[in-house]
C-alpha cells in the first residue's frame, strides 16, 4: 500500500507527459489526486505494512505530513485545472515589463506536478535517512520546472537560484547523513543501520561529537530547503515568480517535507538525550527566521513576496516550537497543519488577484472586496488567520507554543516571539487591508467569467482553517500527541 | 594499496587547484571529469581485499557518469550557449589560489581534529574530501557563469562522495543509485536552465541575474 502511494503519482506523471489531449490529461490529474487522497485517508484506518525491509513505513509524523500533502495536492489540482484552462492562449504579455512570453507545455507542467507529489510522498514515508535525502533532492528537481512555467527572465532567475541554492544545501545535508553514519559506527566496527527506528533505539551509543556535527549539517542542509533564515534567499524569488498554484504547493507542502528531514534528526537527538544541543540550535535559527521575516515584510510592496516571507516566519515558528520541547512540540506539529492550509489558501487567492489586477504590487490593488467578493473575503480571513488572530487554527497553535515557552520559564524567547509576531501582524495588515477595501481602479471593473474552482477551492481551505481553530478532531489530536511524543 | 590511495588523493587535490586556477571553461570541465574518475578508483581501492560485485560496479558506474556523461553534457551546454569560453571569475586567479590554499590548511586541521573511531586507509582521506567540497563552495561563490557554478556544485558533491568513500560507508545499493540518479538529473536540469538563460539573456552570467531582490 505504501509503495502504491508513490507509484500511482509517479506513473501518472509519466503518462501525463505523453498524453496529447488536454482534457484527458486534466482528468488524469484530478483522478490521481483523488485516488492519492483516498489512499492516504485509508492509512488512518488500516495501518499499512512496511515495505522494502522497513525503509518505507508510516509513523505518526510521516502519516500526518503525507496526508496533509495529498489533501493540499487535491485542492491544488482542482485549482490548477481551472487555472490551466485560462492559460491556454499562446502568448501572454508580462504585466511588469510589458514583453510577450509563452508558457511551458501544459503536459510538462502536469507531469512535474505529479512527480513532485510522488517525491514528497517518498520523503514522508522514508524511514531510511539516505533514502529520505534522495527523495528531498528529487522534490527540488521535480518542482524547478513548475517555477519556470511562465517563460520569462524573472522566473528563469528564480528557478536558477532555487536549483543551485537548494542543491548546495541538500549536498550539505548528505554530508550530514554521512557524518551520522560515522557517529553510528561502534568502536568494534559494527554499524547501526541508518533507519530512524534503529538510530532511535541505539541513540545512546552514538558518537556524540560526530552526531552534533551531523545535526548542524542536517539543520543547515534541510533548513535551506525549508526556508530557515539566513538560508532562505531562494524562497521569496521562487514563490513570487512561480504560478500561484505552484507557490501554494511549495509553501504548503514542500516546506513541511524539508522540515520532516530536520524532525527525523531531532527524533534521534531526543532519544539519545542530546536534545540540549539541538534545541538551542533550533531556537536560534527559528528566532532569526522570524526576525528576518519581520524585517522584510515591513515595507514589502509585492504581495506574493510578502506571503513568501510570511512562510519564512512560520518555518521559524515551527523551529522555535520544536526547540522549546514539551507542550510546544504539540503546538508546532499542529502549526504545520494550520500554516499549510492557511498559506495555500492565501497563495491561491493571490493568484486570483493577480489574474484580475495584473500586478503584484499591493499598492496598485484596491477594492478587492467589490471586484472579487469571494476572494476578497477569503483574503481578509487568511490575513487574520496567518497573523495569529482567533478564532482561526494558527492562533491555537501559536498560542500553545507561547504558553509552553512561558511555562518553561523561557521568558526571553517568549517576549521576542510575541514582539516579532506583533511587528509582522502590523506590517502585513496595513497593505493587505488596503487591497481589500477602497474603490477599484476603472480598468479592473469587468472581471472576466472565471472557473468556479478558482474560488471554491480557497473557500474550502478557508473553512478548514476556521474549523481547525474551533474544533480539532480527537483522532487528529491523538495523532498529533503521538507525533509530538517522538520529538520530546 | 595505501600508496595508490595516497597518489589518488594527491591527484584529487591537484584537480581542485586546477579548477580554481584554469581560465578556460573546457579545462575546468576536464578537471571535474578527472575528479569523477579518480573518485571511482578511490571507492574501489579503499575496500582493500573485501571486494564485492556491487562494490566494483557502483563506483564504476559513478565514474562513468561523473567522468564522461556529465562532462559531455556540460561541454554541449557550453557550445550551445556559445558563450565566451573563459571563466571570468569575480576574484582574481591569484586570490582563488590563495583561498584554495587556505581551504587546504583548514581541511588538514579539520581532518586532524575529527577523530574517527575506525582506522582509515590513509590519513589524507578526510582532508582531501573536505578540501574538494570547500573548493566547490569557493567556485560557486566566486565565479560569474552559471556553468561554472554547476562545476562548483559537482566539486562539492564529489567531496561529499569522497568522504563517504573515506569512511568506507556501505550504503545500500538502492540508495547509492538514487544519489547518483539525483546528481545526474540535477546536472541535466541545470544544463537545460543554462540553455534557457543563454537564450533569454545572450549570456550565462549568473551575477547579472539580479532582477529579484529585496532591500531593507
Amino acid at each position: 500500500m505504501i509503495v502504491l502511494l508513490i507509484i500511482i503519482p509517479a506513473s501518472a506523471g509519466l503518462a501525463a507527459f505523453f498524453i496529447e489531449s488536454d482534457r484527458l490529461r486534466r482528468i488524469l490529474l484530478l483522478a490521481t489526486a483523488s485516488a492519492q487522497t483516498a489512499l492516504s485517508l485509508t492509512t488512518w484506518i488500516v495501518s499499512p505494512a512496511p515495505a522494502l525491509g522497513g525503509w518505507l513505513a508510516e509513523d505518526a509524523l510521516g502519516r500526518l505530513i503525507e496526508t496533509l500533502t495529498s489533501v493540499l495536492f487535491l485542492a491544488a489540482s482542482f485549482y490548477a485545472v481551472a487555472y490551466l484552462r485560462e492559460e491556454r492562449r499562446q502568448t501572454h504579455s508580462d504585466f511588469e515589463e510589458g514583453f510577450l512570453f509563452s508558457n511551458a507545455r501544459e503536459a510538462s507542467f502536469t507531469a512535474c506536478l505529479l512527480f513532485f507529489l510522488a517525491a514528497m510522498t517518498l520523503v514522508a514515508v522514508s524511514q531510511q535517512l539516505a533514502l529520505l535525502w534522495v527523495a528531498v533532492e528529487a522534490t527540488t528537481l521535480a518542482s524547478a520546472p513548475l517555477i519556470y512555467f511562465h517563460r520569462h527572465h524573472r522566473s528563469l532567475e528564480a528557478t536558477w537560484k532555487y536549483l543551485l541554492i537548494c542543491s548546495v544545501g541538500i549536498a550539505l545535508a548528505l554530508l550530514g547523513i554521512f557524518f551520522l553514519a560515522v557517529a553510528a559506527t561502534n568502536p568494534d566496527g559494527t554499524t547501526i543501520p541508518l533507519t530512524v527506528q534503529d538510530l532511535r533505539s541505539n541513540a545512546h551509543h552514538l558518537n556524540v561529537p560526530w552526531f552534533r556535527a551531523a545535526f548542524v549539517l542536517l539543520l543547515v542542509g534541510f533548513g535551506t530547503k525549508m526556508g530557515l533564515a539566513p538560508f532562505h534567499t531562494w524562497l521569496p524569488d521562487a514563490h513570487s515568480e512561480a504560478p500561484s498554484v505552484a507557490s501554494a504547493l511549495l509553501s504548503g507542502a514542500l516546506l513541511n517535507c524539508a522540515f520532516l528531514g530536520i524532525l527525523r534528526a531531532q527524533e534521534i537527538s531526543v532519544a539519545g538525550g542530546l536534545a540540549d544541543f539541538s534545541d538551542k540550535l533550533l531556537l536560534v535559527f527559528g528566532l532569526i527566521s522570524m526576525g528576518v521575516a519581520a524585517a522584510f515584510i515591513s515595507g514589502q510592496t509585492d504581495y506574493k513576496r510578502m506571503l513568501a516571507y510570511s512562510s519564512v516566519e512560520h518555518m521559524g515558528i515551527l523551529a522555535v516550537g520544536v526547540g522549546l520541547g514539551g507542550a510546544a512540540v504539540f503546538g508546532a506539529v499542529l502549526h504545520v497543519i494550520n500554516h499549510s492550509l492557511t498559506k495555500a489558501m492565501l497563495f491561491l487567492v493571490a493568484g486570483n488577484f493577480l489574474a484580475a489586477y495584473r500586478t503584484k504590487n499591493s499598492a496598485e490593488v484596491s477594492g478587492a472586496l467589490s471586484v472579487l467578493p469571494v476572494s476578497g473575503v477569503l483574503w481578509l480571513v487568511g490575513l487574520l488567520a496567518i497573523t495569529g488572530s482567533p478564532p482561526f487554527g494558527p492562533f491555537l497553535s501559536e498560542f500553545t507554543i507561547l504558553k509552553a515557552a512561558l511555562d518553561h520559564g523561557q521568558i526571553f524567547v517568549a517576549v521576542l516571539y510575541l514582539v516579532l509576531l506583533a511587528i509582522i501582524m502590523a506590517a502585513m495588515a496595513a497593505p493587505a487591508l488596503a487591497m481589500a477595501q477602497g474603490t477599484p481602479a476603472a480598468d479592473v471593473k469587468a472581471a472576466p467569467q472565471r472557473g468556479l474552482a478558482l474560488s471554491v477551492v480557497p473557500a474550502m481551505l478557508g473553512i478548514a482553517v476556521l474549523v481547525m481553530g474551533v474544533y480539532v478532531p480527537p483522532v487528529l489530536t491523538r495523532a498529533l500527541r503521538e507525533a509530538a511524543h517522538l520529538l520530546g | 594499496m595505501s600508496q595508490l590511495i595516497n597518489s589518488i588523493l594527491i591527484l584529487l587535490v591537484l584537480t581542485g587547484f586546477m579548477l580554481l586556477s584554469s581560465s578556460r571553461l573546457a579545462a575546468c570541465i576536464r578537471a571535474i571529469a578527472i575528479q569523477g574518475v579518480l573518485l571511482g578508483i578511490l571507492a574501489i581501492a579503499v575496500q582493500g581485499r573485501q571486494l564485492s560485485m556491487a562494490g566494483v560496479l557502483l563506483p564504476l558506474s559513478s565514474a562513468m557518469v561523473k567522468g564522461f556523461v556529465l562532462p559531455w553534457m556540460l561541454l554541449r551546454a557550453m557550445r550551445e550557449a556559445d558563450t565566451v569560453r573563459e571563466v571570468e571569475p569575480l576574484i582574481s586567479y591569484n586570490l582563488s589560489i590563495i583561498a584554495g590554499t587556505a581551504a587546504l590548511g583548514l581541511s588538514l586541521w579539520l581532518g586532524h581534529r575529527l577523530q574517527l573511531s575506525s582506522q582509515l586507509a590513509s590519513s589524507l582521506l578526510v582532508p582531501a574530501a573536505f578540501f574538494t567540497s570547500l573548493v566547490g563552495m569557493i567556485v560557486i561563490a566566486s565565479r560569474r557563469k552559471a556553468l561554472t557554478q554547476v562545476l562548483g556544485y559537482l566539486a562539492l558533491e564529489n567531496g561529499v562522495y569522497a568522504f563517504g568513500a573515506a569512511v568506507a560507508l556501505r550504503l545500500p545499493i538502492l540508495v547509492e543509485l538514487g544519489i547518483l540518479l539525483d546528481v545526474f538529473v540535477g546536472v541535466f536540469v541545470m544544463g537545460i536552465a543554462i540553455f534557457h538563460i543563454s537564450r533569454e539573456f545572450n549570456h550565462i552570467d549568473a551575477d547579472k541575474l539580479q532582477a529579484l531582490t529585496d532591500r531593507l
